[in-house]
């Protein structure tokens, strides 16, 4: 594509504050959703003058950002991640090495608009002349974690799958290219996943906790400057 | 659209037959060459992977990861008010504002709000911050096509910004002053008188770089039509900050969303260029600095007066939820997704860099480029490393 070069004279704009979405845009954007995508649209959130989730099924992952771009006019993509819901068996890193681990609970509770599985991937796409976003998530199978990638959807979900592959374990099917980008092309596990330990903190205990202590002459944890 | 993977395989393809090709005419041969990670050409351990045909780009891969350091999972060893330092190192030029969000996105979930003054305080300090990266952008600049001069003027005056962000938080690079709920301290006193001088001279500093270089022939021939990015791709690959109004998309987080920042009650311009090209981005950022100015002399002037701490408690627990908050930080979006489960740290925290974006159209957009416009174009992306890498 040729872009002509401008003339210096047409190369400002100033523009007056747009309108900001309210929550009926947002009503309309899970109305539209749930008519492209039918029973795959499995919850939605929507806060109100907050944001909006949605979820959608892992088979209509693809067609949910297609979707988001096309009809909802969501072009801009912010980014792709996963969430991991198992809570973590080693807590904040701060137990004491020499007495056996507390019981922890591993009840998985997933966050807004729902889930059925340990892992979610989720991404966020911005409609940027209504000015708003849209976080829409998937549930991703236990036992082979996968979903359809967005790389042909939005181009710059390329780097964000692969790094959500590496750091996850998730895979992305059609992408090009699922090589680490970080670690080292034979590195074992999954570094995000709640399983997985932060060594520096397993090894030597943490005094980080201690930082919090009661002034004297003071009961009450309602502080306040 | 043009479906851009089905492009990005055909590079790909393209690029293995350079490699196996022998140009006839020339007698070249294809070969693949390393631009980094120790390369002064990219500013960082950002290691380019170039192969070309003669002196023309046929596919370029750059290599991130040499300075990874983890911070999603460390943040989730920590409690909240302890990530404000690890997040201070994501962009090092402007560390003040990688605080902002996530501080903000703190006070989201735990629904409070700062007082006004700590409002305006952050926009103050968040701005400091834009100019004082972008002002070493603007010099850098000129280091990268061979002028060394705009190099000096940059950090002679660079210095005076870090000396005022430094007269309020204490630290020059890592300020670490925000808190949930406000502030850690007022600003000091003589601070509004001074700083109005200093904005002063960045903008007799924005004016010297127009004259020595974008009114310069070189620095014209260099940048102007180099490096296209037109508006669909930049959205496509989530292109922010400067390089997204670059391509003639008028969206400023700053303007477009609702956030407790005192961005609202001044007067100030969001600044577009149509043309996309590596130009228009350092003129974007040039204006862009020049309205930063603005915005704090304006800030000063109306700053309210009150208390800078909102009544919190002082062991925080953040209530469960999810929040995602963006600012328009000085290299782009920067945001962060923070999932809390009602503990003292966070559950999960994505990191949404600006850098990290800005940087995965390289392979688009080095294509068919020839070597020296490589610079210019990684140059005109403007990127800090720690930005890219987290």
């Amino acid at each position: 594509m040729v872009i002509p070069l401008s003339d210096d004279s047409i190369s400002t704009t100033t523009t007056p504050a747009a309108a900001l979405p309210g929550d009926a845009l947002r009503e309309g954007v899970v109305a539209t959703l749930r008519d492209e995508l039918g029973a795959d649209l499995l919850d939605h959130l929507l806060k109100p003058n907050d944001d909006l989730w949605v979820r959608v099924s892992a088979g209509a992952w693809q067609r949910a950002g297609r979707v988001l771009r096309d009809k909802v006019g969501c072009d801009f993509f912010c980014f792709l991640s996963a969430i991991d819901w198992l809570p973590s068996p080693y807590g904040r890193g701060e137990d004491d090495p020499t007495q056996p681990p507390p019981e922890r609970s591993t009840e998985i509770r997933q966050g807004y608009a729902g889930g059925d599985t340990r892992m979610q991937v989720f991404a966020r796409v911005v409609n940027l002349t209504k000015h708003f976003g849209v976080t829409v998530k998937a549930d991703v199978a236990d036992d082979s974690p996968a979903v359809d990638s967005w790389v042909g959807v939005y181009a710059g979900a390329n780097w964000h799958e692969r790094e959500t592959h590496e750091m996850f374990g998730i895979g992305f099917n059609g992408h090009p290219d699922l090589r680490n980008m970080y670690l080292p092309s034979g590195f074992e596990g999954h570094p995000l996943r709640k399983d997985f330990p932060l060594l520096a903190r397993m090894i030597k205990p943490w005094p980080g906790i201690a930082d919090v202590e009661p002034l004297p002459g003071d009961d009450s944890d309602e502080g306040g400057e | 659209m043009t479906d851009l993977a089905e492009r990005q395989k055909l590079s790909y393809i393209a690029a293995q037959a350079a490699d196996a090709r022998l140009n006839v005419e020339l007698e070249t041969e294809g070969m693949t060459l390393n631009i980094g990670p120790q390369h002064p050409a990219t500013h960082g351990t950002l290691r380019i992977i170039v192969r070309l045909d003669g002196e023309q780009v046929v596919w370029a891969e750059p290599s991130a990861g040499y300075m990874h350091r983890g911070y999603e999972k460390l943040t989730e060893v920590r409690t909240f008010p302890q990530i404000t330092t690890l997040v201070n190192r994501i962009d090092w030029l402007g560390s003040f504002a990688n605080e902002v969000p996530f501080i903000l996105a703190a006070e989201k979930l735990m629904e409070i709000e700062a007082p006004p003054r700590t409002q305006h305080i952050r926009t103050i300090l968040f701005e400091l911050s834009r100019i004082a990266n972008v002002s070493l952008f603007l010099g850098d600049l000129g280091v990268q096509l061979g002028a060394v001069t705009p190099v000096f003027y940059a950090f002679r005056d660079r210095e005076y910004v870090l000396n005022l962000i430094e007269s309020v938080t204490g630290g020059r690079f890592h300020p670490n002053f925000d808190r949930i709920g406000g502030l850690l301290d007022d600003l000091p006193a003589g601070f509004i008188t001074e700083c109005k001088q200093v904005m002063k001279r960045l903008r007799a500093f924005c004016d010297e770089i127009e004259d020595l270089l974008f009114g310069n022939e070189i620095f014209q021939a260099r940048l102007r039509g180099i490096g296209v990015i037109p508006a669909d791709v930049a959205k496509q690959y989530g292109l922010s900050g400067a390089n997204l109004r670059a391509s003639g998309v008028d969206f400023d987080l700053r303007r477009d969303q609702v956030l407790p920042l005192a961005y609202d009650k001044v007067d100030w311009k969001v600044w577009t260029h149509p043309d996309g090209d590596s130009w228009a981005r350092c003129w974007v950022r040039l204006q862009e600095t020049r309205e930063a100015t603005k915005i704090v002399d304006q800030l000063l002037d109306t700053l309210p007066a009150g208390p800078i701490m909102a009544k919190v408690p002082r062991i925080i627990k953040v209530p469960e939820g999810e929040a995602w908050v963006s600012t328009e930080n000085p290299l782009g979006e920067m945001g962060y997704y923070v999932v809390s489960k009602g503990d003292l740290g966070p559950f999960r925290v994505k990191i949404r860099s600006a850098s990290f974006n800005n940087i995965s159209v390289v392979p688009w957009v080095l294509r068919g480029v020839y070597v020296p416009d490589v610079i210019s174009i990684l140059a005109s992306l403007y990127f800090i490393l720690g930005d890219i890498d987290r």
